[in-house]
């Protein structure tokens, strides 16, 4: 009898990458199976049980990222990430899950309970609502919101107010100046994320994340480059991932904004930061990079991806490939500070997304009415001339920072001599 | 359209819910032995000096307002850029316009030297 529990023990461990992956598949299977009618219910049943596929295909990510962030943290750091807990250290996010879940939740003594409570919610429920309007193919979405784009920036500021009320709730100083600093850096690079959404939906002329994808027949990175460089660094800064992790790196202030946080409530902050990630970089592959469809293979071959089966793998996939991007970026950079981080917003990065909205907009209405290839290959011009005179603006600009420096230290070397012992 | 926000209110019902759904059972599972230094404010290890609400930089203030400026300019070009297809071109030169003036207060902000973070 041990034996035989032994063997079917080792053979749930052997099996546990099939366990993991397939329940995520399951999750996403079944949200097709409700949306895409293939099994018949009545209308509410359907919305209601579609809203409940959808917030829990927000909180998948967690289980898969925390595991690839480490391990990847790990291959470029050139040792393994996470091996012990399961193969390959698949259920080490799990295992965390379990770890934060049966650990004590200290409430400090004289912190605000109620918002202390609801800060956590808010924010988890901010980062799951995202994931009604993110489309897995043309018809697997939660709902094909006609200003989807707006709900998605509405979701991100309510992020802001949950940070906030986080840091004043906690009766701790420290707290509270890392909820300043870390609403401050949300609220500055909302600008340059707005501003860069605005060139997509000037070309494609919708909101929808739906039409996005439809409206692409050339995928727009092509145009619009300046475009997907802002809202790829506002995202990396709007997620507090690396380089922009000032409030969260445990050598500078603590832990942050949730100092006084422990147990499921801190797992819930963590939840939600890996949810906005990956509705981070689903955003940008939907509006950069085809979304569920191939759009540059589909100038030859005469086939709507969007429709098949295949659409869900294309877009996890290319999402995939963003957030493989994150996590490098995060393992290769060095931390900026907060005033760095500000003044790269208002000086250079609100000031490009300006310049590129208004180069985009006029070039756009002048060529409107000529071919595809001429318009995409004015605007990658124009985008590439952009990217270049940014590019000499930040050398002038650290030429200068240099030559300042470098004066107020000349003017030190007059310094007196020390004097000798005898 | 009210359609669709039926079902964005569902969603946040369910996000709320699946929240609320995990810190319950956290709840019922977690140890509860609350102790008086367990429940202390954190200062780096020490007694804590001083009032928490500590006193509000000014400057977090400023970029707030700038903040909301721009941000009420984008919310002005929206619908400018969801009707693009049918403007002429001097509307969008127009709403060039109106970026250039914005524009030109980013430039009176900078050079006044509100975004130094002193």
């Amino acid at each position: 009898m041990r034996k035989f529990l032994t063997l079917i023990g080792g053979l749930i461990y052997r099996l546990l990458p099939l366990i993991v992956f397939g329940a995520i598949a399951v999750v996403f299977l079944i949200f097709a199976v409700i949306r895409l009618e293939w099994i018949e219910l009545p209308s509410v049943l359907r919305d209601v049980l579609a809203a409940f596929f959808a917030a829990l295909i927000g909180a998948l990510p967690v289980v898969l990222f925390s595991w690839a962030e480490r391990k990847v943290l790990g291959r470029v750091h050139n040792r393994i990430g996470p091996n012990e807990s399961g193969p390959f250290g698949i259920i080490q996010a799990m295992a965390d899950g379990i770890k934060m879940f049966t650990k004590e939740d200290v409430t400090p003594d004289g912190a605000d309970r109620v918002m202390f409570n609801v800060a956590p919610i808010l924010m988890g429920s901010a980062a799951f609502a995202v994931y009604g309007v993110l489309p897995f193919a043309h018809a697997m979405i939660g709902v094909d919101l006609s200003v989807a784009l707006l709900y998605l920036l509405a979701m991100g500021s309510v992020t802001s107010v949950a940070v906030l009320m986080a840091g004043w709730s906690s009766n701790n100083k420290y707290a509270l100046l890392g909820a300043f600093r870390s609403v401050s850096q949300l609220i500055s690079y909302e600008i340059p994320l707005a501003l860069a959404l605005l060139t997509p939906i000037m070309l494609a002329g919708t909101m929808s994340t739906v039409g996005l994808v439809e409206a692409q027949e050339v995928p727009y990175f092509l145009p619009l480059l300046v475009s997907l460089f802002l809202f790829y660094v506002s995202s990396l800064a709007e997620t507090s991932r690396a380089p922009f992790d000032i409030l969260e790196a445990d050598s500078e202030i603590v832990a942050g904004f949730f100092t006084e946080y422990s147990g499921m409530k801190f797992a819930l902050f963590f939840l939600a930061e890996y949810a906005h990630m990956f509705a981070a970089s689903m955003m940008t592959v939907i509006l950069f990079f085809g979304g569920y469809r191939l759009p540059l293979l589909e100038l030859i071959v005469n086939v709507n991806f969007g429709e098949t089966f295949l659409a869900p793998f294309i877009i996890i996939s290319k999402s995939l490939v963003v957030v493989f991007l994150f996590l490098w970026i995060r393992s290769t950079l060095p931390r900026i500070r907060l005033d760095q981080l500000l003044a790269l917003n208002w000086k250079f990065l609100v000031p490009l997304s300006l310049v590129n909205v208004i180069v985009v907009a006029i070039l756009a209405k002048l060529l409107e009415d000529s071919s595809l290839g001429l318009r995409t290959i004015v605007l990658l011009a124009a985008n590439l001339l952009m990217l270049a005179g940014a590019g000499f603006a930040l050398a002038a600009a650290g030429r200068r920072a240099r030559e300042r420096d470098e004066i107020s230290l000349t003017a030190v070397t007059d310094a007196p001599q020390l004097t000798s012992i005898h | 359209m009210p359609n669709e926000f039926g079902f964005i209110g569902l969603i946040l019902a369910m996000s709320v819910f699946f929240s609320l759904v995990a810190l319950v059972a956290a709840w019922i599972f977690r140890p509860k032995k609350p102790g008086r230094i367990k429940a202390s404010t954190y200062e780096c290890g020490m007694e804590t000096v001083g009032t928490s609400w500590v006193q509000f930089k000014v400057q977090y203030y400023i970029y707030a307002l700038i903040f909301v400026i721009f941000d009420v300019e984008v919310v002005f070009l929206f619908p400018v850029a969801v009707a693009f297809n049918q403007l002429a071109l001097y509307m969008v030169l127009e709403m060039v316009l109106f970026i250039i003036i914005l524009a030109g207060a980013l430039l009176y902000v900078w050079r006044k030297g509100v975004l130094e973070w002193v």
